[in-house]
């Protein structure tokens, strides 16, 4: 039930954002500041979102087998290696370290 | 223009975004396995990709929920990671006419590859392209999807595996192609640091949602590009 309530909601969010621009607001720009606060909106919740799901267990923070995933993507990061590179090399990295461990 | 032309110009859109829909499909596989596992099983995930279409805050939404965050911060997540698409929207809007269903429909086809490929330059972009780009894109998708949904219940333990590790590789991706200049820089590092410094305090999918604050720094010194 709770997941039909996420894809409904976020789903309704998505369409009404994307059909903001064309639809209701027309050609016309966002206002300065506010478009400096949008535009920072997905560098500062994707790096939230890269701490808390390699270094958090439950309320406590921790350096396991996903850090060294992280790693190893970093790596490929800087390497310019294609996003999918990237994702299958860190979950190889992890499942490699538990399976060393 | 003609008819033809315009049939041409849809099918244009469709070659150009073609490697791009290769990776979105395997990419659209990854989702569905990893939604199975939080609890996004069977035929959740595929209506999430068909009505959602947008990739980083669909797996946003599920990590938060993987991890044992509440719904709302799932919600709140995913809902401010795509507050981006009020920007792209807007870029694109000019370009889009007809009838307003019409652009209201075309303006759901904009993701970040369909609005790259079908920038014509100096804020311009072709409708056509955008078109054949974007239908191209969500049919690998949502297709992705369905076969990742189907495919993870052959596979193990999510965690032998280490696909809990491919969340943060992910967004480390997604990250690389979303800094721009060097308040990008500080709005990343502050977020990253804000959101550490409240796992211990608060229930799990809080603190990403909380670290939001850090772009209010936006309001002190717009960027000298537009947002993508």
């Amino acid at each position: 039930m709770d997941a039909w309530i996420l894809i409904a909601v976020v789903g309704a969010c998505t369409i009404a954002l994307k059909g903001l621009g064309p639809l209701v607001i027309g050609g016309r720009p966002l206002p300065r500041p506010l478009l400096g606060v949008v535009a920072l909106l997905a560098p500062t919740l994707l790096a939230a979102l890269i701490v808390t799901q390699a270094f958090a267990d439950g309320r406590h923070l921790v350096v396991d087998a996903r850090a060294a995933g992280l790693g190893v993507a970093l790596v490929a990061v800087l390497l310019r290696a294609p996003v999918l590179v990237v994702v299958v090399l860190a979950a190889a990295t992890a499942a490699l370290a538990r399976a060393v461990a | 223009m003609s008819r033809t032309e315009t049939s041409h110009r849809v099918r244009d859109g469709a070659r150009v975004i073609a490697p791009f829909a290769v990776a979105v499909a395997a990419f659209g596989v990854t989702f569905g396995v990893l939604a199975r596992d939080a609890g996004l099983g069977g035929a959740k995930a595929v209506v999430f990709s068909a009505t959602t279409f947008a990739g980083s805050a669909q797996f946003a939404a599920t990590s938060v929920l993987s991890a044992g965050g509440t719904l709302a911060a799932a919600i709140a997540a995913a809902v401010l990671l795509n507050t981006r698409y009020i920007p792209i929207g807007l870029s694109v809007a000019p370009s889009l006419r007809g009838p307003a269903w019409k652009r209201g429909l075309r303006a759901q086809l904009v993701v970040d590859e369909s609005w790259a490929v079908s920038h014509l330059g100096g804020g311009r972009y072709d409708p056509r392209l955008l078109l054949g780009a974007g239908l191209t894109l969500y049919c690998a998708w949502v297709a992705g999807t369905t076969a990742g949904s189907v495919a993870g219940s052959l596979l193990g333990d999510p965690e032998t595996l280490g696909l809990d590790a491919a969340f943060p590789a992910l967004f480390l991706a997604l990250l690389a192609g979303q800094v721009r200049g060097r308040i990008g820089v500080v709005a990343a590092l502050g977020g990253a640091a804000v959101a550490a410094a409240l796992v211990p305090f608060v229930p799990p999918g809080v603190p990403v949602v909380a670290a939001s604050v850090v772009c209010l720094i936006g309001l002190r010194r717009p960027p000298g590009e537009p947002p993508s």
